[in-house]
Protein backbone atom coordinates (compact mmCIF):
# COMPACT_ATOMS: atom_id res chain seq x y z
CA UNK A 1 0.00 0.00 0.00
CA UNK A 2 1.29 3.63 -0.78
CA UNK A 3 1.77 5.98 2.23
CA UNK A 4 -0.19 9.08 1.38
CA UNK A 5 -0.83 11.81 2.85
CA UNK A 6 -4.29 12.48 2.73
CA UNK A 7 -6.04 13.64 5.73
CA UNK A 8 -8.98 10.98 6.97
CA UNK A 9 -11.53 12.94 7.94
CA UNK A 10 -13.59 9.68 8.73
CA UNK A 11 -10.55 8.89 10.99
CA UNK A 12 -10.34 12.17 12.76
CA UNK A 13 -14.03 12.09 13.51
CA UNK A 14 -13.88 8.17 14.78
CA UNK A 15 -11.26 9.12 17.44
CA UNK A 16 -13.53 11.95 19.26
CA UNK A 17 -15.68 8.97 21.34
CA UNK A 18 -12.57 7.51 22.56
CA UNK A 19 -10.91 11.48 23.11
CA UNK A 20 -13.86 13.26 24.70
CA UNK A 21 -13.44 11.15 28.08
CA UNK A 22 -10.27 13.10 28.27
CA UNK A 23 -11.93 16.51 28.55
CA UNK A 24 -13.49 15.96 32.13
CA UNK A 25 -9.50 15.13 33.48
CA UNK A 26 -8.17 17.70 31.82
CA UNK A 27 -10.33 20.62 32.93
CA UNK A 28 -10.86 19.26 36.84
CA UNK A 29 -7.03 19.66 36.67
CA UNK A 30 -7.12 22.92 35.10
CA UNK A 31 -9.81 24.19 37.15
CA UNK A 32 -9.09 22.48 40.37
CA UNK A 33 -5.55 23.17 40.24
CA UNK A 34 -6.34 27.13 39.46
CA UNK A 35 -9.27 27.43 41.99
CA UNK A 36 -6.48 26.29 44.58
CA UNK A 37 -3.48 28.44 42.25
CA UNK A 38 -5.92 31.31 42.54
CA UNK A 39 -5.99 31.40 46.55
CA UNK A 40 -2.32 30.82 46.87
CA UNK A 41 -2.04 33.54 44.35
CA UNK A 42 -3.90 35.92 46.86
CA UNK A 43 -1.93 34.57 50.01
CA UNK A 44 1.67 35.49 48.58
CA UNK A 45 0.73 37.91 46.48
CA UNK A 46 -0.38 39.56 49.49
CA UNK A 47 2.77 38.46 51.48
CA UNK A 48 4.63 39.84 48.92
CA UNK A 49 3.05 43.57 49.40
CA UNK A 50 3.76 43.29 52.64
CA UNK A 51 5.45 45.59 54.62
CA UNK A 52 7.31 43.03 56.67
CA UNK A 53 10.23 40.96 55.72
CA UNK A 54 9.25 37.82 57.33
CA UNK A 55 6.01 37.83 54.91
CA UNK A 56 7.06 39.37 51.84
CA UNK A 57 10.68 37.38 51.77
CA UNK A 58 9.20 33.53 52.02
CA UNK A 59 6.26 34.87 49.11
CA UNK A 60 9.30 36.21 46.65
CA UNK A 61 11.02 32.52 47.01
CA UNK A 62 8.17 30.50 46.75
CA UNK A 63 7.43 33.07 43.42
CA UNK A 64 10.71 32.64 42.15
CA UNK A 65 11.01 28.87 42.84
CA UNK A 66 7.92 27.94 41.36
CA UNK A 67 8.40 30.58 38.45
CA UNK A 68 11.67 29.48 37.76
CA UNK A 69 11.70 25.61 37.31
CA UNK A 70 10.09 23.92 34.59
CA UNK A 71 6.05 22.47 35.26
CA UNK A 72 7.00 19.00 33.74
CA UNK A 73 9.63 19.24 36.02
CA UNK A 74 7.81 20.25 38.80
CA UNK A 75 4.98 17.59 38.13
CA UNK A 76 7.62 14.67 37.92
CA UNK A 77 9.13 15.51 41.42
CA UNK A 78 5.79 15.47 42.56
CA UNK A 79 4.60 12.19 41.26
CA UNK A 80 7.81 10.56 41.26
CA UNK A 81 10.16 12.33 43.49
CA UNK A 82 7.89 13.17 46.64
CA UNK A 83 6.78 9.05 46.78
CA UNK A 84 9.75 8.58 48.24
CA UNK A 85 10.36 11.33 50.52
CA UNK A 86 6.64 10.41 52.03
CA UNK A 87 7.14 6.56 51.58
CA UNK A 88 3.68 6.12 49.52
CA UNK A 89 2.27 6.08 46.31
CA UNK A 90 0.67 9.99 45.10
CA UNK A 91 -2.34 9.49 42.95
CA UNK A 92 -1.62 11.07 39.47
CA UNK A 93 -4.76 13.56 39.57
CA UNK A 94 -3.44 14.65 42.82
CA UNK A 95 0.17 15.13 41.12
CA UNK A 96 -1.13 17.46 38.12
CA UNK A 97 -3.47 19.23 40.50
CA UNK A 98 -1.00 20.11 42.74
CA UNK A 99 1.73 20.79 39.49
CA UNK A 100 -1.14 23.49 38.31
CA UNK A 101 -1.79 25.07 41.66
CA UNK A 102 2.04 25.99 42.36
CA UNK A 103 2.79 27.18 39.38
CA UNK A 104 -0.27 28.73 38.62
CA UNK A 105 0.25 30.25 41.56
CA UNK A 106 3.52 31.71 41.58
CA UNK A 107 2.29 33.48 38.73
CA UNK A 108 -1.24 34.48 40.04
CA UNK A 109 1.17 35.78 43.29
CA UNK A 110 2.73 38.43 41.05
CA UNK A 111 -0.95 39.42 39.06
CA UNK A 112 -2.18 39.90 42.64
CA UNK A 113 0.70 41.97 43.45
CA UNK A 114 1.03 44.09 40.72
CA UNK A 115 -3.32 44.29 40.43
CA UNK A 116 -3.29 45.28 43.80
CA UNK A 117 -0.33 47.94 43.60
CA UNK A 118 -1.90 49.66 40.78
CA UNK A 119 -4.55 51.19 42.30
CA UNK A 120 -4.09 54.63 43.18
CA UNK A 121 -2.79 55.32 46.71
CA UNK A 122 -5.53 58.05 47.15
CA UNK A 123 -8.36 55.38 47.22
CA UNK A 124 -6.68 53.88 50.00
CA UNK A 125 -6.47 57.50 51.81
CA UNK A 126 -9.59 58.31 51.28
CA UNK A 127 -10.73 54.96 52.59
CA UNK A 128 -8.86 55.42 55.64
CA UNK A 129 -9.73 59.54 55.73
CA UNK A 130 -13.39 58.22 56.17
CA UNK A 131 -12.71 55.96 59.47
CA UNK A 132 -12.44 52.64 57.29
CA UNK A 133 -9.87 50.29 58.86
CA UNK A 134 -7.23 49.28 56.56
CA UNK A 135 -8.98 45.58 55.93
CA UNK A 136 -11.92 47.20 55.11
CA UNK A 137 -10.17 49.40 52.71
CA UNK A 138 -9.01 46.54 51.41
CA UNK A 139 -12.15 44.28 51.00
CA UNK A 140 -14.58 46.95 49.98
CA UNK A 141 -12.53 49.95 47.95
CA UNK A 142 -8.84 48.30 46.66
CA UNK A 143 -9.29 44.40 45.86
CA UNK A 144 -12.98 44.79 44.00
CA UNK A 145 -11.09 47.61 41.78
CA UNK A 146 -8.13 45.67 41.74
CA UNK A 147 -9.78 42.61 40.78
CA UNK A 148 -11.07 43.89 37.85
CA UNK A 149 -7.73 44.76 36.30
CA UNK A 150 -5.78 41.25 37.34
CA UNK A 151 -9.03 39.91 34.85
CA UNK A 152 -7.17 40.05 31.51
CA UNK A 153 -3.89 38.76 33.57
CA UNK A 154 -5.73 35.56 35.08
CA UNK A 155 -7.73 34.85 32.22
CA UNK A 156 -4.25 34.34 30.43
CA UNK A 157 -2.81 32.34 33.06
CA UNK A 158 -5.87 30.54 32.97
CA UNK A 159 -5.22 29.47 29.38
CA UNK A 160 -1.70 28.90 30.16
CA UNK A 161 -2.44 26.28 32.45
CA UNK A 162 -4.98 24.71 30.42
CA UNK A 163 -2.65 24.24 28.11
CA UNK A 164 0.00 22.96 30.73
CA UNK A 165 -1.95 20.12 31.73
CA UNK A 166 -1.01 18.73 28.04
CA UNK A 167 2.32 17.97 29.92
CA UNK A 168 0.80 15.61 32.89
CA UNK A 169 0.33 12.64 29.79
CA UNK A 170 4.03 11.56 30.96
CA UNK A 171 2.99 10.66 34.67
CA UNK A 172 -0.62 8.68 32.86
CA UNK A 173 -3.35 11.10 34.19
CA UNK A 174 -6.73 10.33 31.18
CA UNK A 175 -6.46 13.40 29.87
CA UNK A 176 -6.81 15.01 26.63
CA UNK A 177 -3.35 13.99 25.05
CA UNK A 178 -3.23 11.36 27.14
CA UNK A 179 -6.62 9.88 25.53
CA UNK A 180 -4.47 10.83 22.18
CA UNK A 181 -1.83 8.98 22.66
CA UNK A 182 -3.29 5.53 23.91
CA UNK A 183 -5.87 5.78 20.60
CA UNK A 184 -2.93 6.46 18.41
CA UNK A 185 -1.34 3.01 19.50
CA UNK A 186 -3.38 1.16 18.31
CA UNK A 187 -5.32 2.93 15.26
CA UNK A 188 -1.79 4.82 14.02
CA UNK A 189 -3.33 7.89 13.11
CA UNK A 190 -1.45 10.47 14.20
CA UNK A 191 -2.28 13.11 11.81
CA UNK A 192 -5.40 12.91 12.62
CA UNK A 193 -5.74 12.49 16.36
CA UNK A 194 -3.47 14.92 17.48
CA UNK A 195 -5.34 17.68 14.93
CA UNK A 196 -8.72 16.57 17.35
CA UNK A 197 -6.81 16.99 20.31
CA UNK A 198 -5.71 20.64 19.51
CA UNK A 199 -8.94 21.39 18.09
CA UNK A 200 -11.09 20.13 21.36
CA UNK A 201 -8.03 22.16 23.69
CA UNK A 202 -9.04 25.35 21.13
CA UNK A 203 -12.65 24.53 22.00
CA UNK A 204 -11.95 24.94 25.68
CA UNK A 205 -9.15 27.67 25.79
CA UNK A 206 -12.30 29.72 23.31
CA UNK A 207 -15.19 29.19 25.55
CA UNK A 208 -12.79 30.63 28.64
CA UNK A 209 -12.21 33.70 26.57
CA UNK A 210 -15.40 34.41 25.69
CA UNK A 211 -16.54 34.13 28.99
CA UNK A 212 -13.44 36.61 29.73
CA UNK A 213 -14.55 38.94 27.53
CA UNK A 214 -17.92 38.89 28.96
CA UNK A 215 -16.66 39.07 32.33
CA UNK A 216 -14.49 41.84 31.44
CA UNK A 217 -17.17 44.17 29.38
CA UNK A 218 -19.32 44.31 32.55
CA UNK A 219 -16.55 44.67 35.22
CA UNK A 220 -14.82 47.45 33.48
CA UNK A 221 -17.96 49.56 33.78
CA UNK A 222 -16.50 52.54 35.64
CA UNK A 223 -12.82 52.02 35.52
CA UNK B 1 4.26 85.04 64.44
CA UNK B 2 1.40 86.74 65.00
CA UNK B 3 -1.23 85.41 67.58
CA UNK B 4 -4.97 85.39 65.86
CA UNK B 5 -6.92 88.41 66.89
CA UNK B 6 -10.28 86.63 67.06
CA UNK B 7 -12.75 85.09 69.68
CA UNK B 8 -12.29 81.17 70.65
CA UNK B 9 -15.31 78.96 70.79
CA UNK B 10 -13.59 76.95 74.14
CA UNK B 11 -11.15 74.04 73.60
CA UNK B 12 -9.01 73.89 70.76
CA UNK B 13 -10.05 71.08 68.29
CA UNK B 14 -6.55 70.64 66.77
CA UNK B 15 -3.28 71.59 68.91
CA UNK B 16 -0.25 70.86 67.21
CA UNK B 17 3.52 71.13 69.38
CA UNK B 18 6.76 71.59 67.86
CA UNK B 19 6.22 68.86 65.34
CA UNK B 20 8.91 68.22 63.05
CA UNK B 21 8.12 66.09 59.84
CA UNK B 22 10.90 64.31 57.74
CA UNK B 23 10.80 62.46 54.12
CA UNK B 24 14.65 60.91 54.14
CA UNK B 25 16.52 63.29 54.37
CA UNK B 26 13.85 66.35 53.58
CA UNK B 27 12.63 68.23 56.79
CA UNK B 28 9.29 69.37 55.49
CA UNK B 29 7.67 70.52 58.37
CA UNK B 30 9.84 72.30 61.58
CA UNK B 31 8.51 73.16 64.65
CA UNK B 32 5.16 73.67 63.75
CA UNK B 33 2.78 75.05 66.46
CA UNK B 34 -0.93 75.55 65.11
CA UNK B 35 -4.32 75.41 66.84
CA UNK B 36 -7.66 75.47 65.62
CA UNK B 37 -10.64 75.95 67.42
CA UNK B 38 -14.37 74.94 67.23
CA UNK B 39 -15.78 76.60 64.07
CA UNK B 40 -12.78 78.62 62.89
CA UNK B 41 -12.03 78.75 59.40
CA UNK B 42 -8.50 77.93 58.47
CA UNK B 43 -6.66 78.92 55.17
CA UNK B 44 -2.95 77.65 54.44
CA UNK B 45 -1.10 79.27 51.81
CA UNK B 46 2.29 78.60 50.10
CA UNK B 47 4.03 77.65 46.98
CA UNK B 48 3.70 74.10 46.09
CA UNK B 49 6.77 71.89 47.98
CA UNK B 50 6.41 74.41 51.03
CA UNK B 51 4.60 71.41 52.93
CA UNK B 52 1.32 72.87 53.40
CA UNK B 53 -0.26 69.49 52.43
CA UNK B 54 1.59 67.33 54.34
CA UNK B 55 0.71 69.48 57.21
CA UNK B 56 -2.78 69.06 56.87
CA UNK B 57 -2.09 65.18 56.11
CA UNK B 58 -0.54 65.31 59.50
CA UNK B 59 -3.89 66.08 60.96
CA UNK B 60 -5.67 62.69 60.03
CA UNK B 61 -2.88 60.60 60.41
CA UNK B 62 -2.05 60.37 56.31
CA UNK B 63 1.26 61.52 56.88
CA UNK B 64 3.35 60.57 59.97
CA UNK B 65 5.72 62.84 61.76
CA UNK B 66 9.27 62.52 63.49
CA UNK B 67 8.26 64.51 66.73
CA UNK B 68 6.38 66.81 68.64
CA UNK B 69 2.87 66.42 69.78
CA UNK B 70 -0.46 66.75 67.70
CA UNK B 71 -4.19 66.70 69.81
CA UNK B 72 -7.43 65.90 67.75
CA UNK B 73 -10.29 66.51 69.82
CA UNK B 74 -9.01 64.72 72.44
CA UNK B 75 -7.10 62.38 70.76
CA UNK B 76 -3.71 62.03 70.83
CA UNK B 77 -1.20 61.36 68.26
CA UNK B 78 2.38 60.28 69.18
CA UNK B 79 5.36 60.48 66.56
CA UNK B 80 6.26 57.22 63.81
CA UNK B 81 2.16 56.53 63.66
CA UNK B 82 2.45 54.38 66.83
CA UNK B 83 -0.98 55.68 68.02
CA UNK B 84 -3.83 52.67 66.14
CA UNK B 85 -6.53 53.51 67.97
CA UNK B 86 -6.74 57.18 68.99
CA UNK B 87 -5.98 57.47 64.72
CA UNK B 88 -8.88 55.68 63.59
CA UNK B 89 -11.08 57.83 66.37
CA UNK B 90 -9.51 60.76 64.52
CA UNK B 91 -10.20 59.57 61.38
CA UNK B 92 -14.15 59.03 61.98
CA UNK B 93 -14.47 62.41 63.43
CA UNK B 94 -12.21 64.09 60.37
CA UNK B 95 -13.11 64.93 56.96
CA UNK B 96 -11.18 65.09 53.81
CA UNK B 97 -11.60 66.37 50.75
CA UNK B 98 -9.07 65.62 48.43
CA UNK B 99 -7.45 67.37 45.05
CA UNK B 100 -8.04 64.18 43.05
CA UNK B 101 -11.52 63.93 44.84
CA UNK B 102 -10.77 59.61 45.39
CA UNK B 103 -14.19 58.94 44.76
CA UNK B 104 -14.30 54.74 44.89
CA UNK B 105 -15.21 54.55 41.22
CA UNK B 106 -16.60 51.13 41.37
CA UNK B 107 -19.56 52.21 43.86
CA UNK B 108 -22.49 54.64 42.42
CA UNK B 109 -22.64 57.89 43.82
CA UNK B 110 -24.91 56.86 46.36
CA UNK B 111 -22.37 53.76 47.59
CA UNK B 112 -19.61 56.14 47.76
CA UNK B 113 -21.30 58.03 50.42
CA UNK B 114 -23.13 55.46 52.59
CA UNK B 115 -20.18 53.29 52.55
CA UNK B 116 -18.21 54.57 55.84
CA UNK B 117 -21.64 55.08 57.76
CA UNK B 118 -22.50 51.24 57.19
CA UNK B 119 -19.23 49.81 57.91
CA UNK B 120 -17.88 52.30 60.12
CA UNK B 121 -21.27 53.91 61.96
CA UNK B 122 -22.92 50.24 61.83
CA UNK B 123 -25.81 52.45 59.74
CA UNK B 124 -28.92 50.65 58.26
CA UNK B 125 -28.53 50.95 54.37
CA UNK B 126 -32.31 53.06 54.76
CA UNK B 127 -30.55 55.22 57.53
CA UNK B 128 -27.47 55.65 55.40
CA UNK B 129 -29.37 56.50 51.78
CA UNK B 130 -31.41 59.01 53.77
CA UNK B 131 -28.66 60.96 54.69
CA UNK B 132 -26.69 59.99 51.44
CA UNK B 133 -29.80 61.56 49.71
CA UNK B 134 -30.18 65.16 52.09
CA UNK B 135 -26.13 65.33 51.81
CA UNK B 136 -26.49 65.30 47.77
CA UNK B 137 -29.19 67.71 47.32
CA UNK B 138 -27.95 70.28 49.50
CA UNK B 139 -24.20 69.96 47.04
CA UNK B 140 -26.99 70.54 44.51
CA UNK B 141 -26.85 67.33 42.63
CA UNK B 142 -29.77 64.87 44.25
CA UNK B 143 -30.67 64.15 40.51
CA UNK B 144 -26.98 62.07 40.48
CA UNK B 145 -27.04 59.08 42.67
CA UNK B 146 -26.99 56.29 41.17
CA UNK B 147 -24.41 57.15 38.64
CA UNK B 148 -20.98 56.21 38.42
CA UNK B 149 -18.25 58.98 39.64
CA UNK B 150 -16.45 58.58 36.22
CA UNK B 151 -20.41 60.13 34.29
CA UNK B 152 -20.14 63.53 36.43
CA UNK B 153 -18.36 66.42 35.74
CA UNK B 154 -14.84 67.04 37.86
CA UNK B 155 -16.97 69.57 39.93
CA UNK B 156 -19.90 67.12 40.30
CA UNK B 157 -17.38 64.70 41.26
CA UNK B 158 -15.85 67.19 44.37
CA UNK B 159 -19.17 67.80 45.70
CA UNK B 160 -19.71 64.16 45.88
CA UNK B 161 -16.76 64.15 47.77
CA UNK B 162 -18.06 66.81 50.41
CA UNK B 163 -21.07 64.71 50.81
CA UNK B 164 -18.97 61.60 51.14
CA UNK B 165 -16.84 63.37 54.09
CA UNK B 166 -19.76 65.40 55.28
CA UNK B 167 -21.85 62.04 55.85
CA UNK B 168 -19.70 60.82 58.78
CA UNK B 169 -20.99 63.63 60.44
CA UNK B 170 -17.00 65.34 60.91
CA UNK B 171 -16.28 67.91 63.68
CA UNK B 172 -13.57 69.20 61.45
CA UNK B 173 -13.15 69.40 57.97
CA UNK B 174 -9.92 69.20 55.76
CA UNK B 175 -9.02 70.31 52.43
CA UNK B 176 -6.57 69.72 50.49
CA UNK B 177 -6.68 71.57 47.26
CA UNK B 178 -10.60 71.07 46.11
CA UNK B 179 -10.12 72.89 43.34
CA UNK B 180 -6.44 72.61 41.65
CA UNK B 181 -7.85 69.65 39.44
CA UNK B 182 -10.99 71.51 38.46
CA UNK B 183 -11.68 72.97 35.05
CA UNK B 184 -11.94 77.14 35.93
CA UNK B 185 -15.39 76.73 35.49
CA UNK B 186 -16.15 74.27 38.05
CA UNK B 187 -14.17 75.98 40.45
CA UNK B 188 -16.94 77.96 41.50
CA UNK B 189 -19.35 75.49 42.62
CA UNK B 190 -16.86 73.79 44.48
CA UNK B 191 -16.44 76.93 46.65
CA UNK B 192 -20.03 77.79 46.58
CA UNK B 193 -21.19 74.49 48.66
CA UNK B 194 -17.51 75.22 50.97
CA UNK B 195 -18.73 78.65 51.30
CA UNK B 196 -22.03 77.77 52.72
CA UNK B 197 -20.46 75.04 55.09
CA UNK B 198 -18.46 78.17 56.68
CA UNK B 199 -21.53 79.42 57.13
CA UNK B 200 -22.94 76.60 59.09
CA UNK B 201 -20.46 76.79 61.40
CA UNK B 202 -18.09 73.80 60.32
CA UNK B 203 -14.28 73.87 61.90
CA UNK B 204 -12.53 74.06 58.32
CA UNK B 205 -8.92 73.32 57.60
CA UNK B 206 -8.10 74.70 53.95
CA UNK B 207 -5.01 74.20 51.50
CA UNK B 208 -6.17 76.40 48.45
CA UNK B 209 -4.19 78.87 45.83
CA UNK B 210 -8.13 80.57 45.43
CA UNK B 211 -6.62 83.47 47.23
CA UNK B 212 -10.45 85.61 46.56
CA UNK B 213 -11.88 82.45 48.21
CA UNK B 214 -9.02 83.20 51.49
CA UNK B 215 -10.32 86.61 52.06
CA UNK B 216 -13.70 86.52 51.87
CA UNK B 217 -14.27 82.85 53.85
CA UNK B 218 -10.74 82.75 56.12
CA UNK B 219 -10.90 83.67 59.76
CA UNK B 220 -7.26 83.47 59.73
CA UNK B 221 -4.82 82.50 57.10
CA UNK B 222 -1.21 80.67 57.43
CA UNK B 223 1.18 81.45 54.87
CA UNK B 224 4.04 78.52 55.08
CA UNK B 225 7.43 78.51 53.96
CA UNK B 226 9.73 75.84 53.66
CA UNK B 227 7.84 73.62 56.17
CA UNK B 228 7.88 76.53 58.51
CA UNK B 229 4.77 78.92 59.63
CA UNK B 230 6.21 82.36 58.43
CA UNK B 231 2.95 84.85 59.01
CA UNK B 232 -0.35 84.16 60.36
CA UNK B 233 -2.96 86.74 60.51
CA UNK B 234 -7.08 87.51 59.69
CA UNK B 235 -6.93 87.89 56.03
CA UNK B 236 -7.28 91.44 55.52
CA UNK B 237 -4.39 91.70 57.76
CA UNK B 238 -2.28 88.84 55.92
CA UNK B 239 -3.37 89.90 52.23
CA UNK B 240 -3.25 93.82 52.63
CA UNK B 241 -0.54 94.51 55.12
CA UNK B 242 2.05 91.31 55.20
CA UNK B 243 4.38 91.87 57.82
CA UNK B 244 7.49 89.50 56.36
CA UNK B 245 9.15 90.03 53.16
CA UNK B 246 8.28 86.12 51.82
CA UNK B 247 4.97 86.80 52.23
CA UNK B 248 4.70 90.08 50.51
CA UNK B 249 6.82 88.36 47.58
CA UNK B 250 4.75 85.33 47.58
CA UNK B 251 1.48 87.29 47.04
CA UNK B 252 2.69 89.89 44.72
CA UNK B 253 3.30 86.68 42.50
CA UNK B 254 0.22 84.62 43.05
CA UNK B 255 -2.22 88.14 43.56
CA UNK B 256 -0.26 89.66 39.88
CA UNK B 257 -2.66 87.36 37.38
Amino acid sequence: MDVTFQFDWAAAFRSIPFLLPGIPWTLLISFGGLAIGFVIGIVFGLMRISRSRWLSIPALFYIEIFRGTPILVQVLFIFYGLPQLIDRPINALAAGIAAIAVNSGAYISEIVRGGVQSIERGQREASLSLGLSRSQAFTYVIWPQAFRRMIPALGNQGIISIKDTSLFSVIGVGELVRQGQIYIATTFTALEVYFMVAMLYLAITWTLSIVLRQLERRGLVGQ
Amino acid sequence: MNTPQRPTHGQPIVEMRKLNKHFGSLHVLKEIDLSVTPGEVVVVIGASGSGKSTLIRCINGLEEFQSGMLDVDGNRLVPLGKSTKALQTIRTEVGMVFQQFNLFPHLSVLDNITLAPMKVRGQSRQEAEATAKRLLTRVGIADQAQKLPTQLSGGQQQRVALARALAMEPRLMLFDEPTSALDPEMIGEVLDAMRELAREGMTMVIVTHEMGFAREVADRVIYIHKGEITEQGPPEQLFDAPQHERTKSFLARVLKH
